[in-house]
């Protein structure tokens, strides 16, 4: 009843074609952005804004580059941690060694040295796929591992590979508080978001899409699947390498190379398939899945009043991540955003049936 | 039928011979398609048909022999190339997208007119959101054409296998191609559908002047729409003239039948 | 140059117990078509049951007979993947019947974690002795050869002497018998081993039990010479590159992967390590599995791969 679309027709092809071409979502999605931007740093606990809601930006930003390469153009990555590394190592050095590099600046150039290294790791892409490139993708993930902690020029002659960064600002505004980190990773997110829909509902969004759904196909309507996938690997890459930077310099503050490990690759892959492959709204609806399940189990046994010890709750989270996967790749493989969508379209049509 | 003017060859298929490992798919093909003309190539199954299409169109490369598009010869040239020299075709497994809408199937057959820069469509404006609007113009053209605009937004793996058939015809269609190569374009159709999809092949060929070559089992329709007609026989032509002579040629009807006393 | 000879073997028994590993990776490629990337999970899994009830049985049933607990504990290990195996394919591989390759590898991913979790929960987290009375002192050999013979650990032996075997009986169980064949037909195409009456969920349990046992096996030896740990799962992941290598559908290709790999770490971490800073353990399986996959995906041994349109 407040979903229908009664009387909202297009009159060109630019507002049909538009983000949001309901006025209800349009609506929606203004009162979310004005609730991200100003409600929540208002009202939300330096805890909440540390514990939750930044990494739960950063690492949506990361889902976000991963899933458009495995949930739009189906290149399967488990390296994405070794990315994110080449991100935040990258923009160290930037930062380090350059005198004056703006912060922006120097983030941005970790994602394009990100691009480099995952367009050189998509290479095979060209010429193997599923599981065989999940096993290249591996060698990604070692080698940068391996490179970030016995390298010297990498870590800037850090002995044990871990680096950190202090004194953060942005064009001379300081980066110290919890709600300055949060709007600088919100700001980020949104513009990045913005950007990757605009891909992926336009031409290059639909050669990924061919690609993955059936590649001959794609050659034959004219689509290079050189171009489709390296441009999948270069994108993604570049979002998930700024994620890094951002991970390292606005979360962490310092970091090592075991922050962007083999666990964090699972992890992300995670988000993507939880949250909904080939969707920009599915890698927000993972990424808030995964960072607020391990807290709220934790939290589990103080509000029922069952003690369970920490590694228990570790085991526990590592049960139910498993037995979710499974389960969402047997019932809804589209993810939460599947889920999701579906209930909107249930809610255009309620309070009837059909 | 409101008579065509069929132009002169644009289309030769000379000597192409194709095997896999030690299966001789193909043997010594050749034949001419002409401007504008409606040519059929049947034959029983396994006779080669599919193959002498991916041949055409760049999908497999063949040990022997040439293909000529408008006087340019091309022996190893990838589907690419061949498409942007202006040949398109529809699949008999229907290679749709299935995860993505009928209109952006068909979009993306018009990927190849897009010239909006990765930079661009990221950013959207201008020039990239121009661009959009217009392909869509075209490709709500076509949709018209084929007749499934209440479709258009539907994710392609629901509908039904008729209408799937006609978004890959759209799909090749948005390709503005010269020529058309159809693959069983009639594949598991009931009467109905088959008439809707004669009509529009028929109606592609007038209105657009396209070439179109095109594998067929029924062959009443290959009887009335078709102009010229090869016959294939285990990876050999047997038969190459207009319905009427193949219909009589007595290697073509023992191929179908076994010879007879 | 018996500093190279030690590396060298060294390399081939670390390599025989990646092979090891790697078999579990081949039965269930070669008998359902499913990449498992949970065999590393397995064999943590397996090697917790059987450390524990190695501890356990003793206990429930007062005796004091070490030979006896591990025939026990290896007998309820046994079981214990069995049903893990029978768990996998009722919820699981039953509902994922005909899905593309990756939606399985990521539902193997999925089990992988969840292996992980329900071992340490059911077992602990703790590291856990295996002892199955395995002779740990090492012995000299050549020592006509080379001044003071070559260190060979003799459990490194009954490793590789155990592998053979396995490798043997695995391999005439799926060339010389019927349920072989059902399984390499099963590996080929679901849906059309189905249609003409092959009992897909029964085929299976029995591979994914087999697996287990190998996984098993795999434990026993890894867990007896490292101790059973949640890294053992870390360094199964290293069973991908050899199966690359020796070709996904190859039992002796996994052999040779193993060996290939084993040797091949050792020696590069050896002699071209210190170049590169050290610590290439890490990447060189992967880094060479990359270069094959890029001229030889296939494998070594394994059967091409053609895509028809």
């Amino acid at each position: 009843m407040l979903y229908r679309e009664n009387g909202q027709f297009k009159s060109s092809y630019r507002t049909d074609q538009q983000i949001f071409p309901i006025l209800q979502d349009r609506v929606a999605i203004g009162l979310l952005l004005a609730a991200a931007f100003v409600l929540v740093p208002l009202l939300a606990s330096n805890y909440l804004l540390t514990a939750i809601f930044i990494p739960f930006l950063i690492l949506s930003l990361a889902a976000l580059g991963l899933n458009i390469l495995v949930g739009y153009c189906g290149q399967i990555s488990l390296g994405t941690g070794a990315f994110m590394a080449v991100g935040a190592y990258a923009a160290y050095n930037f930062q380090v060694r350059i005198d004056g590099m703006p912060l922006v600046a120097a983030l941005l150039l970790g994602g394009v040295a990100s691009t480099v290294v995952g367009v050189l790791f998509g290479i095979p892409s060209l010429r193997i796929k599923g599981l065989y490139l999940a096993v290249a993708t591996l060698a990604a993930q070692f080698f940068v591992d391996w490179a970030c902690l016995r390298l010297k020029w990498v870590t800037n002659d850090s002995s044990s590979g871990s680096v950190s960064v202090a004194g953060l600002n942005v064009f001379g505004l300081p980066l110290t508080t919890p709600v300055q980190k949060y709007v600088f990773a919100l700001a980020f997110l949104a513009v990045f978001a913005l950007l990757a829909k605009n891909l992926v509902r336009g031409a290059i969004g639909r050669e990924w899409m061919a690609i993955r759904d059936m590649d001959v196909a794609a050659a034959v309507i004219g689509i290079r699947p050189v171009y489709a996938k390296l441009t999948a690997f270069a994108v993604s890459s570049f979002i998930v390498g700024v994620a890094g930077g951002l991970w390292g310099f606005v979360h962490l503050g310092s970091w090592e190379p075991a922050a962007f490990n083999i666990d964090r690759s699972f992890q992300l892959l995670f988000m993507v398939i939880i949250g909904g492959l080939g969707s920009i709204m599915g890698s927000f609806f993972g990424a808030a899945f995964i960072v607020v399940l391990p807290i709220i189990l934790d939290g589990l046994p103080y509000w029922f009043g069952i003690p369970i010890d920490t590694a228990l709750a570790s085991h526990l989270t590592f049960m139910i991540f498993g037995a979710l996967i499974v389960f969402f790749l047997i019932v809804e493989p589209h993810g939460i955003a599947r889920l999701w969508s579906t209930a909107k379209e249930k809610l255009r049509l309620w309070p009837f049936p059909h | 039928m409101s008579p065509r003017k069929i132009g002169e060859v644009i289309l030769e298929v000379n000597n192409i011979s194709l095997a896999f490992g030690g299966v001789k798919a193909l043997t010594d093909i050749s034949f001419d398609v002409r401007e504008h003309e409606i040519r059929a190539i049947i034959g029983p199954n396994g006779a080669g048909k599919s193959s002498m299409l991916n041949c055409i169109n760049g999908v497999y490369q063949p040990q022997v022999g040439s293909i000529s598009l408008r006087g340019q010869v091309f022996k190893h040239m990838n589907s690419r190339d061949v498409a942007l020299m202006g040949v398109a075709r529809t699949f008999q497994n229907l290679a749709l997208f299935k995860g993505m809408s009928v209109l952006d199937n068909i979009m993306a057959g018009r990927n190849l007119k897009m010239r909006a820069n990765i930079f661009q469509q990221a950013l959207r404006l201008g020039a990239a959101q121009r661009e959009e609007a217009e392909q869509r113009l075209f490709v709500e053209r076509i949709v018209d054409f084929l007749e499934i605009q209440p479709y258009r937004k539907t994710a392609v793996g629901k509908m039904p296998y008729g209408l799937q058939k006609r978004v890959d015809l759209g799909r090749a269609l948005a390709m503005e191609p010269q020529v058309l190569l159809l693959d069983e374009p009639m594949a598991g159709m009931n009467v109905e559908e088959k008439q809707d999809m004669s009509r529009f092949i028929l109606d592609v060929n007038d209105e657009f002047g396209t070439t179109i070559v095109l594998i067929e089992h029924d062959m009443g329709v290959v009887m009335d729409i078709s102009d010229r007609v090869v016959v294939l026989d285990y990876g050999k032509k047997i038969g190459d003239g207009t319905p009427i002579e193949v219909r009589s040629n007595p290697d073509v009807i023992s191929a179908y039948l076994g010879t007879s006393h | 140059m018996a500093f190279f000879l030690e590396t060298l073997f060294g390399g081939l028994m670390v390599g025989m117990l990646y092979s090891l590993i790697a078999l579990g990776f081949v039965l269930i490629y070669k008998a359902s078509g499913v990449f498992n990337f949970a065999q590393g999970a397995m064999v943590l899994f397996a090697a917790l049951a059987m450390a524990r009830f190695y501890e356990w049985i003793p206990k429930w049933f007062g005796f004091d007979n070490k030979i006896l607990a591990n025939v026990l504990a290896f007998a309820a290990a046994v079981l214990v993947m069995i049903c893990v195996a029978w768990v996998i394919e009722r919820l699981v591989l039953r509902h994922l019947v005909n899905q593309e390759h990756i939606t399985l590898l990521m539902a193997t991913l999925g089990i992988t974690y969840f292996l992980e979790g329900f071992g340490q929960t059911l077992f602990g987290s703790d590291i856990y002795k295996i002892d199955v009375g395995m002779p740990k002192d090492p012995i000299f050999v050549l020592e006509g050869m080379f001044q003071g013979g070559v260190l060979i650990n003799k459990e490194d032996l009954y490793a590789a002497g155990v592998a053979a075997v396995l490798v043997a009986l695995l391999a005439l169980f799926f060339q010389k018998t019927a349920t072989g064949r059902a399984l390499r037909a099963v590996a080929d195409d679901h849906q059309a081993a189905q249609s003409i009456g092959i009992p897909l969920g029964r085929i299976w349990i029995i591979v994914w039990s087999v697996a287990g046992f190998v996984a098993l096996v795999a434990g026993v030896i890894w867990g007896s010479k490292l101790g059973v740990q949640f890294s053992l799962s870390l360094v199964a992941l290293k069973a991908l590159p050899v199966v690359i290598l020796g070709g996904l559908t190859s039992v002796p290709g996994a052999i040779i992967g193993g060996l290939i790999i084993g040797m091949g770490e050792k020696l590069s971490e050896i002699y071209v390590g210190p170049m590169l800073g050290g610590g290439i353990e890490i990447w060189f399986a992967y880094v060479l599995a990359l270069v094959f996959l890029l001229f030889r995906p296939q494998g070594l041994f394994g059967e091409k791969i053609i895509d028809r349109v």
